[in-house]
């Protein structure tokens, strides 16, 4: 009897859960007219005219293309530099190692929105305001500190008895990384790409401050746009929600794991 | 030793190409901001060294009718988040360990809402609450609830409480996980011999479960603190930089975004500096302490 009652709860929770994105997704596929008549319902018809008209209408287009470059090339650029400097970092001795960790490590807890001023200034000061390259910069900087944090700790766990092997066989610091070491951290390195796709994916503060020209805009900038230019056209509305979701749906859906992973590795710091 | 000196070398080379990155568009404009906060401006131009003038300007009257309300919204939003969604959170993760078929399915559902960009959530929740075309209110009034379908968003009185619901539907999958995975750590043994010694399971809830949780409930507060104290997309979605209506949602982040950006004041970059370096040491130093005083062996 009680169990019956605890899983009617969680299945009508669920069910309040849901029924927002539910009723996105429906409404998305139905015209203006028809949700002001009747806000909830199953969509007729023409199905795809509203995401027509924000794909063109709404520079959609122009929005889902510059997020995709900011956000790929800052997140494999990020990965890259933290891959390099993970390496030394995670499994050689050196002078200030300690140090270093600690200098690419402690960005985690910093506030980054505290230097949004002086970065604007120094971004305008080499002609990167308004600019995706500017943005991508920005970005893949940030990422530093968390992808040093869980590359670092993953190239530490690998045995040692490789760089031995490696360096007996004749290999240099660069083809030890390059064929012994990078296949071994791909794990890792996908928990790193996945994990920082959603943030910069969402970002919403950097982009507001650093990007003004509308064809710049990333998508949730470009969002706010929209949503006060075609306030009363519903349907196209709900058309661009569903849009700016659906990356990381399908991210989500595709690499599960990787998320968990990342999520339980930013969670033991 | 030869190879030992050029695999020291090596490192370096390694590190460059993170550390300039990290140096350049990190580390240098947080300092940077530092300093701005101690000098006064005239626009972008620097002016004087001020000391701790522009620390006292967030004091001044004009400022602090802003201020204070802002910080009590974001400690509001804070007690809101514990109080709402971190308890839902538990009794879920709780409820969740009794059932077994359909647990990730249920899982799923309440987690899927936090992998939505928070802007996006805030203008989907303005739609769906809209007073006159939204689905929340003639649901209400179709089952009868007349007096329940009213302006959510737009009343002074109900929009923060409804920014805590929004913010609890949307989180809530969060500390239930955490919770879950805490919980599924708990030796089953422990209250199999409570309830032997004939403890009841409020009993066994009270005494055995709830201080093994602590340190995932320290996480989660700790966590929800830095959230509800860096609160930005959602408020900016649902009222605006203003923190419409009247105020009544403007948060911390919103008022260093005005402040910064929109006040007009000659001086915005000294006063919008001085907050954020007031808002950093505040956020930091309070996540301190409570990491200090919840992490607390008893």
């Amino acid at each position: 009897m009680r169990t019956l009652w605890i899983k009617l709860l969680l299945w009508g929770y669920a069910v309040f859960s849901m029924a927002p994105l539910v009723v996105m997704v429906l409404s998305s596929f139905r015209p203006t007219s028809e949700i002001f008549d009747e806000p909830i319902g199953l969509p007729t018809g023409s199905a795809f005219d509203n995401y027509a008209k924000a794909w063109t209408e709404a520079s959609f287009s122009t929005y889902v293309v510059n997020s995709v470059i900011v956000v790929v090339s800052a997140v494999l650029l990020g990965a890259v530099v933290s891959l390099l400097a993970a390496y030394p970092l995670g499994r050689r001795r050196f002078g200030g190692r300690g140090l270093l960790t600690a200098y690419f490590i402690s960005g985690m807890t910093l506030p980054a929105h505290l230097g949004v001023l002086p970065l604007f200034y120094l971004l305008e000061s080499m002609g990167l305001v308004d600019s995706l390259l500017g943005l991508i910069l920005v970005y893949a900087a940030g990422s530093i500190p968390f992808n040093v944090f869980v590359l670092t700790a993953f190239f530490r766990q690998l045995p040692y008895e490789l760089d031995e092997a490696a360096s007996l066989d004749g290999a240099g610091p660069l083809a030890t990384f390059w064929h012994v070491m990078l296949p071994l951290v791909r794990p890792a390195i996908a928990t790193v790409i996945v994990f920082q796709f959603v943030p910069l994916w969402n970002d919403f503060f950097y982009p507001l401050v650093l990007m003004r020209d509308e064809s710049k805009l990333t998508l949730p900038v470009g969002l706010t746009h929209f949503f006060g230019e075609f306030q009363n056209d519903w349907g196209t509305l709900f058309a661009g929600l569903v849009m700016t979701t659906i990356p990381l749906v399908v991210l989500f859906v595709l690499a599960t794991r990787q998320i968990v992973a990342g999520l339980t590795a930013g969670m033991n710091r | 030793m030869a190879l030992s000196t050029t695999r020291r070398g090596s490192s370096y080379l390694f590190l460059i190409p993170a550390f300039v990155l990290y140096s350049l568009f990190v580390v240098y404009p947080l300092f940077t901001g530092l300093t701005y906060s101690v000098f006064s401006w005239k626009g972008t131009l620097r002016d004087t060294f001020v000391g701790f003038a522009n620390y006292a300007g967030l004091l001044t009257e004009s400022f602090r009718d802003q201020l204070l309300p802002a910080l009590g919204h974001n400690f509001l939003l804070f007690a809101g988040t514990m109080l709402v969604q971190n308890t839902l959170g538990l009794a879920f993760a709780l409820a969740l360990s009794r059932v077994r078929r359909g647990k990730r399915a249920l899982q799923t559902m309440f987690a899927l809402p936090y992998l939505v960009n928070p802007l996006v959530i805030g203008y989907l929740w303005t739609l769906l609450l809209s007073p006159t075309f939204g689905p929340v209110n003639s649901l209400l009034r179709g089952v009868g609830l007349e007096g329940l379908a009213m302006p959510w968003l737009g009343d002074p009185a109900t929009a923060l409480p409804t920014v805590i619901v929004i913010t609890t539907w949307q989180w809530v999958g969060f500390p239930m996980l955490l919770f879950s995975a805490a919980l599924g750590g708990i030796p089953q043994e422990y209250a199999e011999a409570a309830r032997t010694d004939g403890a009841t399971s409020w009993q066994v809830f009270r005494r055995i479960t709830l201080p093994l949780l602590r340190p995932a409930m320290a996480t989660i507060t700790i966590l929800s603190f830095i959230g509800s104290m860096n609160t930005f997309a959602l408020v900016y979605a649902l009222g605006g930089s203003n923190g419409a209506p009247a105020g009544a949602t403007d948060v911390l982040g919103l008022l260093f975004y005005r402040a910064a950006f929109a006040s007009g004041d000659v001086n915005a970059l000294g006063t919008s500096s001085a907050l954020a370096v007031f808002m950093f040491t505040f956020i930091f130093g309070s996540t301190l302490l409570l990491e200090r005083v919840l992490r607390r062996r008893t």
